[in-house]
């Protein structure tokens, strides 16, 4: 019944605008304005250019002083890397603003009169060189910055950096951090099962014993930190909004980013005045249906909080015990595991 | 009325009826309608196609603004048409959601502005600027609409099976894309976009190979290549860069079926899903990325470059002046043509791919701003000291060079790797493309229409119409894609059906709902301009044989013309198509096909020069006229 009534609706608007058209068409045709080479219209349209000009500049500087970004970055590089991106948005508001001053107004000065001819100006060889010319020196200018800091935040990590793994599915992140031995232990996809959920070879590296797995990301303040991402299923995509920080998960080529955190969440949550303000993770590569659910959340700690949280942890072969007993290894000597 | 003309109609006398019986012969309306080998036909046939996509596209973006929009609504209203692709609770299904975003990709970029503007414009306006009877093949052009119908088909099948169309996002990377199992649209939905995009390649080359072999080979006499309307270049070097870019594409794609139904592993290695570790390794998932955007982004230009040469065409008209810098215009177009086919890996800077690679990249990226910012400066030169009459397609031109320069210029951000670190795959990136190719390319292919709607249909669109179509359409995307870069800028990510899930992006409800009703309402403006293009078919006003006061050889023919586009003799060209408002000129216009030889108070002192070589040629023709007919 509703579905009647909206079409019979429709029909009607239709029919209604189509009678409405075709009577003004019969009496532009009657008034003869088709005659005239340029209407009326021609000025109204060329106004609007300005209009719209005055209007579209003005909600766009107001709206860009009261919008909500990102609060400053938490990370080294992110400071950069913020730095970068609003002196070049400077730059282009710039060309943006001043181009299209010509593009609104020309049309406005200039718009049709019966009495005026155009000027013929076909070329202008110095004018195409020079407007050749600067837009490659600003070019020039901000590529090269760029790629200081692109080589600088893509360089290996520095030695002695916090390392863990994320390990990226469908559809939620899992850490993986090695225990005391510093070293994360090897994996092999074919191991991966309900309970072995990051495949770790406890069978070819010993190193795997002493590893956790959290539930939340914690990293020391000041400290570089090194991720060691890999994808289990599909691409996914380490975002961390805060430290500016992005990389993408592949399956069967880790990859890897490194930064240095700033900010505690304790001092985050001072400077936002938000009690409850964490710092979080999310995928940026489309994964499958619940891609916009891969949340975790990331702690900064002071470097002594942190150190404190990671001797806290329980190593996961010793919370799946029966797990490790299940795979009759020779050597394992699980009192060892256990402390 | 000048020597000239009377001396053509004198030709298209004898012409007449040398035709006489030939013209009579009557096509069958299967021949003619459907089978056709005029281009002119199959171009309209192509631009019915594209609106028909178009409106289906634009509706999957209603449909997702829905979502993101307003994500308390009940849609339950929608079940009758949607059924279970609504959940019980009234919401977009997830998957679906999924399945809108990569469809309204897939048939924006592919079947409106690929197949719908390309191949309108490119088969309908090549053999008339250059004064040619039809394409080299014709019936290779009818075959090129007919790889792209049944592409349609085979696409169109796939949004109404139950598992719904494919949903990986329109770049379809795997392994999501090669795994049934990873999501729903991965499985019948993604063979079926695979098999209909090897269908559409294969209509694109076709379609491309004819348009430069007739570019090269049947350009009337006179017309060098330095004459052509930069239409034509576009269109010349469009179909340049889809015959090295698509069968990249195809070949990609190809893999992707082998991976996906023969178990090799070329784009998989290490996967363990659902409860399964796949057999597959070796192989890499970023080798598809770089197949992918070796076409994807040269596909940006092919969907561009069309629109920037309808709008040099109209600009200049409009303007009442030449076109300023016709040869920067052809090299900046060159310029792009060359560098879009190095600049891939750009969008790629975060994949894990070697970061000195995307050192490369990021500079040749920023290189290729250069040639766009000097095609821009130079449309706004062309205006300056002109004598402007606005068109609706005039209107659609300046619009379009708008986004190219307020899309263009964000680019420049994008570009640089270290920043796109932190706006790679957000809403900036959304708000980049769609202002530059999208939005630009959509109001090329509109301007386009306005245009030459004349001379396809033989009637006059309303303008009045056409204003307030372009005035609701120009403000409403600006309101739909301006406000992204700030949701960019915060950070939020793209195809999230969601954001409420994160504490970071849960800012920004009014702005996204603020876009969702600019898109609800630029959408519902399409249907003015539908409305005014299928009235004005039957009921427009009966167009003048050249209503734009234009230069170029299509207005040349006759009000609707027929097979073989002029009824006598091909007009021969004596100079460029942009001799607007030149000074000692009587008319602010003079048509390619005027001998210099009748314009001498108007002639620069080079073309007074060109004049006895010009004589000679005419006598030649009519020489060999005089012989044909004796024959």
């Amino acid at each position: 019944m509703t579905g009647l009534l909206i079409t019979a609706g429709t029909i009607l608007t239709i029919g209604l605008f189509a009678l409405v058209y075709r009577i003004l068409a019969l009496v532009n045709i009657a008034k003869g304005a088709h005659e005239k080479r340029v209407g009326y219209s021609n000025t109204v349209n060329a106004f609007m250019f300005i209009l719209f000009f005055f209007v579209g500049f003005g909600a766009f500087f107001w709206y860009s002083g009261k919008a909500d970004y990102l609060p400053a970055p938490s990370s080294e590089h992110g400071v950069i890397t913020d730095n970068l991106f609003w002196t070049t948005t400077a730059v282009i508001t710039v060309a943006f603003f001043l181009t299209h001053c010509l593009l609104f107004f020309f049309p406005f000065i200039f718009r049709f009169r019966e009495d005026r001819k155009a000027y013929w100006y076909p070329d202008n060889m110095k004018l195409e060189i020079l407007w050749t010319i600067i837009p490659g020196v600003v070019m020039a200018i901000l590529v090269i910055t760029g790629l200081i800091e692109w080589n600088k935040i893509t360089a290996p990590a520095p030695k002695g950096s916090v390392q863990f793994e994320i390990v990226g599915k469908q559809f939620n992140w899992m850490v993986r951090y090695p225990g005391k031995d510093k070293k994360l232990g090897k994996y092999d996809y074919t191991k991966i099962d309900g309970t072995n959920q990051l495949g770790m070879d406890f069978a070819n590296d010993n190193a795997n014993f002493d590893d956790f797995v959290p539930g939340e990301i914690h990293i020391p303040k000041g400290k570089s930190v090194e991720l060691k991402i890999r994808a289990r299923d599909v691409l996914h995509s380490v975002y961390m909004p805060h430290f500016r920080v992005k990389m993408d998960a592949v399956p069967g080529m880790p990859t890897t980013f490194w930064f240095v955190p700033t900010k505690t969440t304790a001092e985050m949550r001072a400077e936002l005045k938000n009690d409850k303000f964490n710092y979080e993770m999310a995928c940026t590569e489309v994964c499958g249906s619940g891609h916009f659910s891969m949340r975790m959340v990331i702690v900064v700690d002071e470097p002594e909080a942190f150190n404190k949280w990671v001797t806290e942890q329980e190593p996961w072969a010793s919370k799946n015990k029966e797990y490790i007993s299940g795979l009759k290894l020779k050597d394992v000597n699980l009192t060892e595991v256990a402390k | 009325m000048s020597a000239a003309d009377i001396q053509i109609e004198k030709v298209v006398d004898v012409h007449h009826d040398e035709h006489h019986d030939h013209e009579h012969r009557e096509q069958s309306f299967i021949r003619k309608y459907i089978f056709s080998e005029d281009h002119k036909t199959i171009a309209k046939q192509f631009l019915i196609s594209g609106i028909f996509w178009a409106v289906i596209g634009g509706l999957f973006s209603v449909l997702f603004r829905l979502q993101l929009g307003f994500p308390e609504a009940n849609l339950e209203i929608l079940r009758p048409i949607l059924g279970g692709w609504i959940t019980e609770q009234g919401k977009l299904d997830q998957n679906f959601y999924l399945a809108l975003v990569t469809m309204h990709g897939t048939i924006m970029v592919f079947f409106v502005l690929t197949a719908g503007l390309s191949g309108t414009f490119s088969n309908f306006l090549i053999p008339l600027q250059i004064g040619a009877r039809d394409m080299a093949s014709g019936f290779l052009n009818m075959l090129s609409y007919w790889f792209f119908f049944a592409s349609s088909v085979v696409m169109f099948t796939s949004l109404l099976i139950e598992t719904g169309p494919a949903s990986g996002g329109w770049v379809i990377y795997p392994p999501l894309s090669a795994l049934p199992k990873a999501s729903l649209g991965s499985g019948l939905g993604m063979t079926l976009w695979l098999v209909s995009m090897a269908l559409f390649i294969v209509g694109s080359l076709l379609g491309s190979i004819n348009y430069v072999t007739t570019v090269i080979n049947m350009r009337t006499r006179g017309l060098s290549m330095t004459r052509l309307p930069l239409t034509i270049w576009a269109f010349f070097l469009t179909a340049i860069i889809g015959i090295l870019s698509f069968p990249v594409l195809f070949s990609a794609a190809l893999l992707l079926i082998f991976d996906r139904s023969f178990g090799t592993s070329f784009y998989l290695d290490q996967i363990y899903i659902d409860g399964e570790a796949l057999h597959n390794t070796g192989g890499s998932a970023l080798l598809f990325q770089h197949l992918f955007w070796f076409l994807g982004h040269p596909e940006v230009y092919i969907v561009l470059l069309p629109a920037l040469g309808i709008t040099s065409e109209i600009v200049s008209t409009n303007s009442r002046k030449p076109i300023f810098g016709y040869l920067a215009m052809v090299g900046s177009m060159l310029a792009i043509t060359f560098i879009s086919f190095i600049v891939w890996a750009h969008h790629m800077f975060v994949t894990g791919m070697n970061p000195f690679l995307g050192s490369v990249f990021m500079l040749l990226t920023l290189i290729i701003a250069v040639p766009s910012a000097v095609k821009a400066f130079n449309y706004i030169t062309t205006l300056w000291r002109g004598n402007i009459v606005f068109t609706p397609a005039m209107l659609f031109s300046i619009g379009l060079v708008s986004f190219f320069i307020s899309g263009g210029v964000t680019g420049i951000a994008l570009g640089n790797s270290a920043i796109d670190i932190q706006l790679h795959d957000t809403y900036f990136v959304v708000a980049h493309f769609h202002l530059v190719m999208g939005s630009a390319a959509f109001f090329g292919m509109l301007a386009g229409v306005y245009h030459w709607f004349p001379k396809m249909f033989g009637r006059m669109m309303d303008d009045k119409l056409g204003y307030v179509h372009f005035w609701i359409t120009f403000v409403g995307v600006y309101f739909i894609f301006f406000p992204m870069h700030y949701i960019g800028i915060a950070g939020f990510p793209r195809r999230y059906y969601s954001w409420t899930n994160f504490d970071a992006f849960s800012t920004y409800a009014d702005l996204n709902m603020l876009i969702s009703v600019a898109a609800i309402i630029v959408m519902a403006a399409q249907f003015i301009f539908m409305f005014n293009f299928f009235y004005s078919i039957f009921n427009g006003r009966l167009a003048p044989e050249n209503p734009w006061r234009s230069n170029t050889l299509e207005w040349t023919t006759p009000r609707l013309p027929g097979h073989g586009n002029w009824p006598g003799k091909i007009p021969s060209v004596y100079r460029w198509p942009y001799d607007y408002s030149k000074p000692g000129a009587k008319e602010d216009f003079i048509p390619q096909n005027i001998p210099l030889s009748e314009t001498r108070d108007s002639n620069l002192a080079h073309e007074n020069e060109q004049i006895a070589a010009e004589l000679e040629m005419i006598e030649e023709e009519k020489h060999n006229v005089d012989n044909h007919h004796g024959h």
